[in-house]
């Protein structure tokens, strides 16, 4: 395809958001505004994570695309299509082979390394945007550090359902300053956003970036009496048997009967081809 | 029994065979011309011009025949083209009061230098169906030919200028903002707002100007002008020195004269509202004419009475019809991983939820 630049963008875009990228790498958690650009898949789809990884992609990079923690999902098969046929990197499914990771909803369970870079896309940057609706209003509140607010949704939500009823999307706190929202990776993930590798956030619709740089501190807000519990369904994976992993819940029949799966569709087959197999496992061709 | 779910890829590739397929139709039926749709859905193509931000009736034509009609897909085709295309530098600004007019009325008097000018309007036509267009093959009509106007059409607010009986616009920023190269910020001056207006999407920014006729940060609009017509579009070469016609684009303007206001250092005078778009898209430069002057309540000293059209975050954040359909059907996309936690959730405060219930009822 060789009627488009590498990577699709244009030089001077990808400067653009390379700079971007390196104000937020320099100021974690704090959403940088970029001037997004139409991309020829639709705004909400993860135009931003491609712009994020358009910028960021070497003629050597080795690329994973992920969504829901799966490779053959139908939008991850897109955009890493879109990928080979735009810059002509070499693509993998394993998570251990990739320089580059773009990611809806999820993160790896295996843990990154510095090598690695894992790009995110977010369709709503703001963690306060559902508490309040102005851009202008959340920007000042972020200045300020004024994040009061959140911290009475959370009280609240306590003192109606006894605990926090944020299951996914779940605010932090980045290196003691910034309150950011994770994009929508089920809490059981946050733990896992202290990494050793480069974290970047795409919201292309919203026209922003924001990056948690290796080994940040990242909090999942919380209160000392309600301490931030990232949980899961409590089952093993009934492929590979993990009992640390996050699980799909899958409907097996019309009588309502289910199975919990690994989430990570690399992780699981890693672990079947290491020899793990769950209660499931023995009849399903790895 | 489970079957990991696989061929993603396969499903994709029918997907868009079977798109091809539905998209061609019936091939005993003769396949669109982009010649046939530029000539005959000409307001269409008007539309995804305008809301594509790309004057090129022959590419407006060829996403309307690959979106199949749907026109926000179409207008999609054409945004994330325009937006690998080189920039050559900016046109000097085009003069519509130089404007050849196909169509020029005013509301505000009933005759004027250079006349009313009704021009190819559906406006008194009855909307009965015309069944002799179903019968294919018709003639064109003999339509009776006149004289064009030579003169340039003055504009009407220009009478109302001289009595200084209307806001006089004070020249703006040297260059303003481009919405499609930096990212919004607000406050939005006034040419930022009217550029997410032109190429907002028409129903939005109808339904927005419709608000404020009922009430809602109503203003009073009288339609002062509005005029489609052909300007030229001329551009200053560097080599040059001086600027050249590079082509000419059809363009519909719309001026409202609206309530009067004053201040203490103002006496009473009207006020203005501003739509220009793209092609004959009279409805849209209306509609933006009042939105555009619902936004402006702040600089006229007026009351924010609240409503949505006074609220540029409000409009601007939602008037891309691309930005919002993206977002909108991404729901589409699996959600599975996030669906999962919340159901974790809900089965979690139900357990504890009748546990307590229980305990209350045996206490």
């Amino acid at each position: 395809m060789s009627d488009y630049n590498f990577a699709y963008l244009d030089e001077q875009t990808k400067r653009m958001i390379r700079r971007a990228i390196l104000k937020g790498v320099a100021v974690p958690g704090y959403q940088v505004p970029f001037a997004s650009r139409e991309m020829p898949m639709p705004y909400g789809w993860g135009t931003g994570g491609v712009q994020v990884s358009a910028a960021c992609l070497t003629p050597d990079d080795t690329f994973k695309v992920i969504d829901q923690g799966a490779d053959d999902t139908t939008n991850a098969v897109s955009i890493r299509k879109f990928f080979e046929k735009t810059a002509g990197v070499a693509v993998t499914e394993r998570t251990c082979e990739a320089t580059i990771i773009q990611t809806r909803h999820r993160i790896p369970e295996d843990p990154l390394t510095e090598d690695q870079i894992l790009v995110y896309q977010v369709p709503i940057p703001e963690p306060l945007r559902f508490l309040e609706p102005s851009e202008v209003e959340t920007r000042r509140m972020h200045a300020l550090e004024d994040y009061g607010l959140m911290h009475v949704k959370l009280y609240e939500d306590i003192s109606r359902h006894g605990e926090i009823a944020t299951a996914y999307a779940y605010p932090v706190k980045v290196e003691g300053r910034y309150v950011m929202d994770p994009s929508p990776i089920p809490k059981f993930d946050n733990p896992k956003l202290e990494s050793a590798a480069l974290q970047l956030f795409g919201a292309g619709r919203e026209q922003r970036i924001y990056a948690v740089p290796p080994y940040t501190k990242v909090v999942s807000l919380d209160f000392e009496d309600y301490p931030f519990d990232p949980s899961k369904a409590p089952h093993p994976c009934a492929l590979c048997g993990a009992e640390d992993s996050y699980l799909d819940e899958v409907i097996t029949d019309d009588k309502g009967s289910r199975m919990f799966v690994c989430s990570d569709t690399d992780f699981c087959a890693s672990r079947r081809a290491a020899g793990h197999v769950g209660v499931a496992g023995a009849e399903v061709p790895a | 029994m489970y079957v990991a779910v696989k061929g993603g890829e396969r499903a994709i590739d029918n997907a868009h065979a079977w798109l091809a397929e539905e998209r061609r139709g019936d091939k005993d039926v003769a396949e669109l011309s982009l010649a046939q749709i530029r000539e005959q859905l000409s307001l269409a193509v008007n539309r995804v011009m305008a809301e594509g931000s790309l004057y090129d009736p022959d590419l407006a034509a060829l996403a309307i025949k690959q979106a199949r009609g749907d026109l926000i897909e179409a207008v999609f085709l054409i945004r994330a083209y325009r937006t690998t295309l080189p920039r050559f530098g900016a046109t000097r600004p085009v003069e519509t009061g130089a404007m050849d007019c196909d169509r020029r009325i005013s509301a505000t008097f009933k005759d004027l230098p250079g006349g009313q000018v009704l021009g190819p309007t559906f406006d008194y036509t009855h909307r009965l169906l015309d069944f002799a267009l179903a019968a294919e093959g018709l003639d064109a009509p003999d339509v009776a030919e006149g004289e064009a106007a030579q003169a340039p059409l003055p504009h009407v607010t220009e009478f109302l200028a001289r009595e200084d009986l209307i806001q006089s616009e004070p020249d703006g920023p040297e260059t303003p903002r481009d919405l499609t190269r930096e990212p919004l910020d607000f406050p939005a001056d006034r040419p930022l707002r009217l550029q997410a207006l032109t190429r907002g999407d028409e129903g939005f920014v109808l339904s927005m100007a419709y608000s404020t006729q009922r009430g809602y940060g109503r203003n009073h609009p009288f339609v002062g002008e509005l005029r489609i017509g052909t300007v030229p579009v001329e551009m200053e070469i560097p080599e040059l020195g001086f600027s050249i016609e590079i082509g000419e684009v059809v363009l519909t303007e719309c001026e409202t004269v609206n309530q009067f206001t004053g201040s203490k250092t103002e006496p009473p005078q009207f006020t203005r509202g501003y739509g220009l778009v793209f092609g004959q898209t009279e409805r849209k430069a209306i509609s933006m004419a009042l939105v555009d002057r619902a936004l402006r309540w702040e600089e006229l000293g007026e009351d924010n009475v609240g409503a949505p059209a006074q609220d540029e975050e409000f409009v601007l954040y939602h008037s891309d019809n691309v930005q919002a359909t993206g977002f909108l059907e991404h729901i589409k996309l699996p959600h599975y991983v996030d669906f999962q936690s919340e159901l974790e959730l809900i089965r979690r405060l139900r357990a504890e939820a009748m546990q307590t219930g229980l305990k209350d009822a045996a206490e």
